[in-house]
């Protein structure tokens, strides 16, 4: 049996780790708060956009851009939303294992996709696979404001533009609730399916319906993405604050153990010291 | 006197929301000027302030890139970013056109041209918001 002073260690050491894992559950629960806030305010530009891209889809049916056309695919682009650093649970290997099940399913080589990566553990991995990563961006901050992605966004959106590829899949985890999060894939370029969202009013458009959808179409793909960002970073924030929950109450109950195992250990000790009192004195007797 | 709301929203969250008499946008084919009960219609804009015309006072705010959707009503202006003369960071506006004009006098490439004309415009179009003076 360990030494009780083994057990000691391990107790303090325990609980210092337990210390760590509550103030990072804590922060989490805050960090969660501000991202749950920010995706909120994007909800009122998110709505506008679909309302008038719908509007103007649905107002004229010969009007065509090429954001909007389906096209053979010979390259498909996945963007995996994945977090800069781990102790978020399931977070990061949920999303990695969807892609991968899909990419097995639709590819046979890997000449046949490329890869954009939202954050370092979706990029590492990818790498290590030695996929072709077009373009990555890491180190974003906990609230990514829309100037933070512009660049990402733009050359998801500009390749799939110039023809470098013929479809864009997007996979993050959608924030259902604080203890549930989905994996979630969508399908950015083209765009197919705009819903109209009730209010639809008919535009006069200055200069061109086209003008203005070859304006307009970039934006509500880089929105789509931005949104998907946001929803990606409360995701994380709330996976992060499970996992740090359970920790620590992993951490609480294996302490509880061990106190145990130290109380009884020390009973033990205290009961042969008074055996070897007793024996000593019946020795002299 | 009538008059007409006028919604600014960015990515970030709305940005301006009040009862105006008339605004003023630079669009992609020239200024235009909105009154209450204007036809529906969309307009991309470019990078400049929009003016917001009050009883006895007008409000200037610099946007760029983005569209404006106008209703009988409504006036709602989608920005990818936006911000009321207040709200400048004219340091930051100040570095930026410093910035921008290095890299034009440095001309590299075609695109970095074009880029650091655009960044330097968004600055010069927040410099002058900020003083106030369109």
């Amino acid at each position: 049996m360990a030494s009780l002073r083994d057990i000691k260690t391990r107790i303090t050491s325990t609980k210092k780790t337990s210390q760590i894992t509550k103030a990072m559950q804590m922060v989490s629960a805050s960090k969660l708060n501000k991202a749950e806030m920010s995706a909120k305010a994007f909800v009122p530009y998110m709505e506008k956009i679909q309302d008038v891209v719908a509007s103007i889809a649905a107002g004229s049916s010969d009007v065509s851009n090429p954001m909007m056309m389906t096209r053979p695919v010979k390259k498909t682009a996945y963007l995996v939303i994945t977090s800069d650093r781990g102790l978020v649970g399931g977070y990061n290997s949920n999303i990695l294992r969807t892609v991968m099940a899909k990419i097995n399913e639709r590819h046979a080589s890997s000449d046949e996709f490329v890869i954009l990566c939202v954050g370092r553990k979706g990029r590492d991995f990818f790498a290590k696979k030695g996929y072709n990563i077009i373009e990555s961006s890491i180190g974003l901050p906990d609230h990514p404001s829309f100037a933070d992605i512009k660049e990402i966004t733009r050359k998801a959106v500009g390749m799939f533009a110039d023809g470098t590829y013929d479809e864009v899949y997007m996979y993050y985890n959608h924030y259902v609730s604080a203890i549930s999060q989905e994996v979630t894939e969508k399908k950015v370029l083209p765009l197919t399916d705009i819903q109209p969202t009730g209010s639809t009013a008919s535009y006069e458009f200055d200069p061109s319906a086209e003008a203005i959808l070859e304006v307009l179409l970039p934006q509500y793909a880089e929105s789509l993405i931005f949104g998907a960002l946001l929803d990606g970073k409360a995701s994380e924030h709330a996976a992060s604050m499970t996992a740090m929950k359970s920790a620590t109450d992993n951490a609480s109950e294996l302490i509880d153990d061990l106190t145990l195992v130290y109380n009884r250990a020390r009973q033990a000790a205290i009961t042969q010291e008074i055996t070897e009192i007793v024996g000593g004195a019946a020795a002299l007797e | 006197m009538k008059t007409i709301t006028v919604n600014i929203v960015t990515p970030d969250g709305p940005v301006y929301d009040s009862e105006v008499s008339m605004v003023i946008a630079v669009t992609a084919t020239g200024e235009m000027g909105v009154l209450p009960g204007h036809i529906p219609t969309v307009a991309p804009l470019g990078i400049g302030a929009v003016r917001l015309k009050k009883e006895n006072s007008t409000e200037l705010v610099a946007v760029s890139g983005g569209f404006l959707e106008i209703r009988p009503e409504k006036v709602t202006i989608l920005a990818q970013s936006a911000e009321t003369a207040t709200e400048i960071d004219l340091a930051r506006a100040q570095e930026s056109a410093k910035r921008a004009e290095a890299l034009l006098q440095a001309r590299k490439d075609e695109i970095d041209y074009k880029r650091a004309e655009l960044a330097l415009k968004r600055a010069m179009n927040r410099i002058n918001v900020y003083e106030g003076n369109i």
